[in-house]
């Protein structure tokens, strides 16, 4: 059986621009075959234009990585739909669209990835999304491994698939800043609050459970999704691509951990062992197991429907 | 950005009123008061009402359409939620049966199943649903070009400025939700109901599903807990509402507030003359889980804003006893203009 391959998602948080070339700059060392770049989560977070993502793309595009731009998950403005065009036309690297508006620019002209937020339940759409050029797609965080394996069985020779495998999860979002509100600020006027939580807002419950996490105007989990006890099963569904979500402290050592499991260097419970004081926050997989995606399973699990 | 801005003077300026229906009862009252157009769901989760107790079966469909069309109203099926794998045939089925009953329109989200339908039903028309998360002119123009749909229910996340440039620059019908439970996050990209429950509008057609809600009295207060996580606790002076996941009150930095929105209606009456300038072709009332009494007051109350509003839109008043009828059937206390107006921008 062929061997997966890594993915750094994009960056979903705000971080100063310093901190993103440096984050990178160690990226180039890490063991991932491919990294996602660009801004997805909104539109007023500058720190870093799209220059500075090629220029970035170009320095891991000479240490052997795949470049990969992404486009905004929520296109809203006239500006959105510049700064998109901007991302699909740049010429430089391969685009993944993350809505219907930027796999119509893409579509019939460049072989593109069709994102996360895509919506791509089924084949018929994985289907059509191939016809108009999507090399790969990635599938819905919300789609559990059997779903994964349905469409992978019928999709297209030669369509890769990437999996959602490590990291907080991106689970809505929404025109309203939940960042901007907490701080009693209008979103025009946020004055970039998110910098100040490299890894956004934890939310509780009033009896304590960390629920949510707010990231603008992105709401996460606060469980951080894990397959690394079901790499085999990620494997066996059809993934090609495990993506891995950037986290600030310790994501060289998650993508060596991912790395040496799936060669098998590390075996299932050292690999564990290793992964556990690297997470931010208690793992989930629910979603994977087809239930609630706040509950953890693990591995040889199946939820009860 | 390629299309051109479409002739104002092409736009019918009597904007549609289309009304939810839960029920033959629904359907009925939503006809007789006025309702140019009556959306509704098959009883399974091919539709993103999917509650127990709700919706039509082919019988009832069939019914309901006889009476619609008889007193000149139309019937569009919301076939709004993602079909997976597994159950492809069932929402395929869906499709065929909707087309063979003689409905109007079927509004459909996922584009696979979108492409379904226009290869095998080319007759039939298509309504891009406001689960398909269109929220500009060119995505709204992709769905257009491969399935040529011939309206699309925008996001309820965008401003009247953003919702005006879509239109003017779409050749395809818009449709604005104009009253009704508010959606906070951009609808079919929401999966904080799953992340607590195992289902989502996306995957099972129901957002925080009523058989994974728990009430608890408690010393504290009453509680209300959804998938188990304590979604907010009530006091005795708190009007207890159900516990859609966005509208609960939890914890950030030791404050506990409402993080996402407090509980609030979506009123736009008061927007009706500039929705009807922009060339909007058909306004939408939320509701299908709601009672046929609350179909009954929304379309009256609206049906006679929209007459007023095109017979005369430069003296068009809100009347105060359209928001009183309103008001008293609103979810939450209080009612706003949602993303429309932002004062939160």
């Amino acid at each position: 059986m062929k061997t997966m391959k890594l993915a750094l998602g994009p960056l979903l948080y705000y971080w100063p621009k310093e901190t993103v070339f440096g984050f990178y700059r160690d990226a180039a060392g890490w063991p991932v075959d491919t990294v996602y770049l660009g801004e997805t989560v909104c539109s007023r977070r500058r720190e870093l234009r799209l220059e500075d993502w090629i220029a970035i793309g170009r320095d891991l595009a000479r240490a052997g990585k795949e470049v990969v731009l992404s486009t905004a998950e929520l296109i809203e403005s006239d500006a959105d739909l510049r700064a998109m065009h901007a991302v699909a036309g740049n010429g430089a690297f391969r685009v993944e669209a993350n809505d219907m508006a930027a796999v119509r620019a893409l579509a019939g002209k460049v072989p593109f990835v069709a994102g996360p937020f895509l919506n791509v339940y089924n084949a018929g759409t994985l289907r059509l999304l191939a016809e108009l050029g999507a090399a790969r797609w990635v599938a819905p965080v919300e789609l559990s491994r059997e779903g994964v394996a349905a469409v992978v069985a019928e999709a297209h020779e030669g369509i890769e698939t990437e999996v959602f495998a490590y990291g907080r999860l991106p689970l809505a979002v929404s025109a309203r800043c939940f960042t901007a509100r907490y701080h009693n600020l209008t979103k025009d006027h946020c004055e970039f609050r998110c910098l100040e939580n490299p890894e956004g807002l934890a939310l509780d419950t009033q009896e304590g459970e960390h629920f949510l996490v707010l990231n603008g105007v992105q709401t996460q989990s606060a469980g951080v999704h894990n397959l690394l006890p079901v790499l085999d099963e990620a494997r066996a569904a059809g993934a090609d691509l495990l993506r891995l979500s950037p986290q600030s402290r310790h994501m060289g050592e998650v993508v060596a951990v991912f790395r040496e499991a799936i060669s098998g260097a590390l075996a299932p419970d050292a690999a564990a062992t290793r992964l556990a004081p690297l997470l931010p926050a208690a793992a989930c997989d629910g979603y994977w197991h087809a239930t609630a995606g706040n509950r953890l399973l693990g591995a040889g699990s199946r939820a009860e429907k | 950005m390629d299309q051109g801005v479409a002739s104002p003077a092409l736009r019918t300026t009597r904007m549609k009123l289309v009304c939810p229906a839960g029920t033959p009862p629904a359907l009925k009252a939503a006809v007789d008061n006025g309702a140019d157009d009556v959306y509704l769901g098959f009883k399974d989760e091919t539709n993103a009402r999917n509650f127990a107790g709700l919706n039509f079966d082919d019988r009832s469909l069939r019914e309901g359409i006889d009476y619609a069309h008889r007193k000149g109203a139309q019937v569009l099926v919301a076939l709004n939620t993602y079909p997976q794998p597994a159950s492809w045939r069932k929402w395929q089925a869906a499709v065929d049966r909707a087309a063979e009953l003689g409905v109007d329109a079927i509004i459909v989200a996922d584009a696979g199943l979108l492409a379904y339908a226009a290869k095998t039903h080319p007759g039939l028309r298509l309504h891009l649903s406001v689960q398909g998360s269109a929220t500009s002119h060119e995505a709204i123009a992709f769905y257009h070009e491969h399935f040529g749909i011939k309206r699309a229910v925008l996001p309820r996340v965008l401003s009247v400025e953003q919702a005006e440039k879509v239109v003017a620059r779409t050749p395809v019908e818009i449709e604005v939700f104009g009253f009704g439970s508010l959606s906070i996050m951009v609808e079919g990209r929401c999966a904080l109901s799953s992340y607590a429950t195992g289902e989502s509008p996306n995957t099972h057609g129901g957002c925080s599903p009523a058989k994974a809600v728990r009430w608890q009295p408690t010393p504290g207060g009453l509680e209300s807990r959804l998938g188990g996580v304590l979604i907010d606790r009530f006091g005795e002076e708190d009007h207890p509402g159900y516990p859609t996941l966005c509208r609960g009150r939890f914890v950030v930095n030791g404050d506990t507030y409402y993080p996402f929105e407090e509980p609030t209606s979506l009123n736009t009456l008061e927007l009706l003359p500039r929705l009807q300038a922009m060339g909007v072709a058909a306004i939408k009332i939320e509701g299908r889980q709601r009672s046929p009494v609350y179909v009954e007051t929304v379309t009256r109350v609206w049906r006679e804003a929209l007459d007023d509003c095109a017979r005369e839109p430069q003296r068009f008043r809100v009347k105060p006893a359209w928001q009183e009828a309103l008001a008293g059937i609103s979810e939450g206390r209080q009612c706003t203009l949602g993303a429309y107006h932002r004062p939160w921008k």
